[in-house]
């Protein structure tokens, strides 16, 4: 495979079918440490999937996945769910909060998931949501904010353990454009500050200028653009 | 102001000669078909461009005919005219409102000439981009003034790509389009 020097996250020739329909068809990716990617593309391209294979999530058909040099495909399922729970963040575009928990137990939840204890587990996820401007919903449930703080609860939630990957799927969907420009400005802030490399599936421009620089995927096949143009 | 008259007339029409020959009169026609709209380009219009093309090797006389009236020129495209439309069309037009006149006469164009049309598309997505991270970074720096402005012309840019993505969707019917046509 011959990624880019540096890459964290690379994927070459990924090909994933749903039985007739091709949803991967040879798709490429790389990321650096601490790089904003957009994965951008019309509806049903192949984006959402291409995030899904590399989060481990979805295996892929064929093609090979190196996350700091380790295959995915070599490791067994308890290995990827590790790497997902301690070097990954997930952020969807909505329904990821428990509803039964307050928003600071949110917040908390993937950091007592690792073990950590209760006490510090909700203090650092008090500093995350001080940094996402939403500590002051601590003590509130998820049914009780607006979809824009709610989507910030859920940033600082997927950026709690330090991931080294984000993965946005369209975080800003379900807002209007204020709300979603605050979701984008404090993902990417926070993200930057703590080296984090996000992998932003968007299918809106105005939220791909938030990023570093941008993927097209299209009926499976994904082209990088900075190294078109 | 119509977009036709701000893009390259020079481009167009050397483009429209790499189907072929034709006369000055056919050239005005078949622009006027496909991109003159509400808005024909006038003979001398025609004439001066294609006298400017003569001079810089771009296109050659292919014939000349003598009838009741003026001599009537044939055109035909040189290797350094095809050359000059290949790098016009690969070359991304500056953002701006509007613009998306010019991307559908590049499209047409490449449609016409068997080129990857879809290839342009996503050179002008990029360049886009890149304007709307500067507006991004800038905005998020600034005032509100500073933010309104911004916005103002992130939305402009907004509309273009939505319209880019709009026609890539459809690049297969405007194929067909434009070669039945």
């Amino acid at each position: 495979m011959t990624a880019p020097a540096g890459s964290l996250l690379v994927a070459e020739g990924l090909r994933k079918a749903y039985g007739p329909t091709v949803a991967l068809d040879g798709a490429e990716f790389s990321i650096h440490p601490g790089e904003v990617v957009a994965v951008m593309g019309p509806s049903g391209s192949g984006k959402s999937t291409l995030l899904h294979c590399l989060a481990g999530i979805v295996t892929p058909d064929a093609g090979t996945i190196l996350y700091d040099g380790r295959d995915l495909a070599r490791m067994n399922d308890a290995q990827r769910s590790a790497l997902r729970r301690s070097e990954f963040g997930f952020v969807f575009q909505f329904g990821q909060l428990v509803p039964e928990l307050t928003c600071v137990e949110n917040v908390a939840l993937p950091l007592r998931l690792n073990g950590t204890p209760r006490k510090k587990a909700e203090q650092t996820a008090l500093e995350w949501m001080r940094r996402l401007e939403v500590h002051d919903l601590a003590g509130k449930r998820p049914g009780e904010v607006s979809g824009g703080q709610g989507q910030r609860v859920a940033v600082a939630r997927a950026l709690v353990t330090g991931p080294r990957v984000l993965f946005a799927d369209e975080p800003t969907g379900a807002l209007d454009s204020l709300n979603g420009e605050r979701v984008m400005e404090l993902l990417t802030e926070s993200a930057r500050s703590s080296g984090t490399a996000v992998v932003l599936v968007t299918h809106e421009a105005r939220v791909a200028a938030y990023s570093d620089r941008e993927i097209v995927v299209r009926d499976g096949k994904s082209r990088d653009m900075e190294r078109i143009v | 102001m119509c977009t036709v008259v701000l893009m390259s007339i020079g481009h167009t029409l050397l483009g429209l000669l790499e189907s072929g020959p034709r006369h000055g009169y056919d050239l005005k026609r078949a622009f006027d078909e496909k991109f003159g709209h509400d808005r024909p380009l006038h003979y001398g219009q025609v004439y001066s461009t294609m006298s400017r093309l003569l001079k810089h090797g771009l296109v050659e006389v292919d014939g000349i005919e003598a009838g009741d009236g003026p001599e009537r020129k044939r055109y035909a495209i040189t290797d350094a005219g095809i050359t000059d439309v290949e790098r016009w069309l690969a070359t991304p037009e500056k953002p701006e409102p509007y613009l998306q006149s010019t991307l559908y006469t590049k499209v047409v164009l490449a449609l016409l000439t068997h080129r990857n049309a879809a290839d342009i598309l996503d050179t002008q997505r990029a360049e886009h981009l890149r304007s709307m991270r500067i507006l991004t970074d800038r905005k998020r720096k600034g005032d509100l003034a500073d933010q309104l402005i911004c916005d103002h012309a992130l939305f402009h840019l907004e509309a273009d790509l939505r319209w880019l993505e709009l026609t890539a969707a459809r690049l297969d019917k405007l194929r067909q389009a434009v070669v039945s046509s």
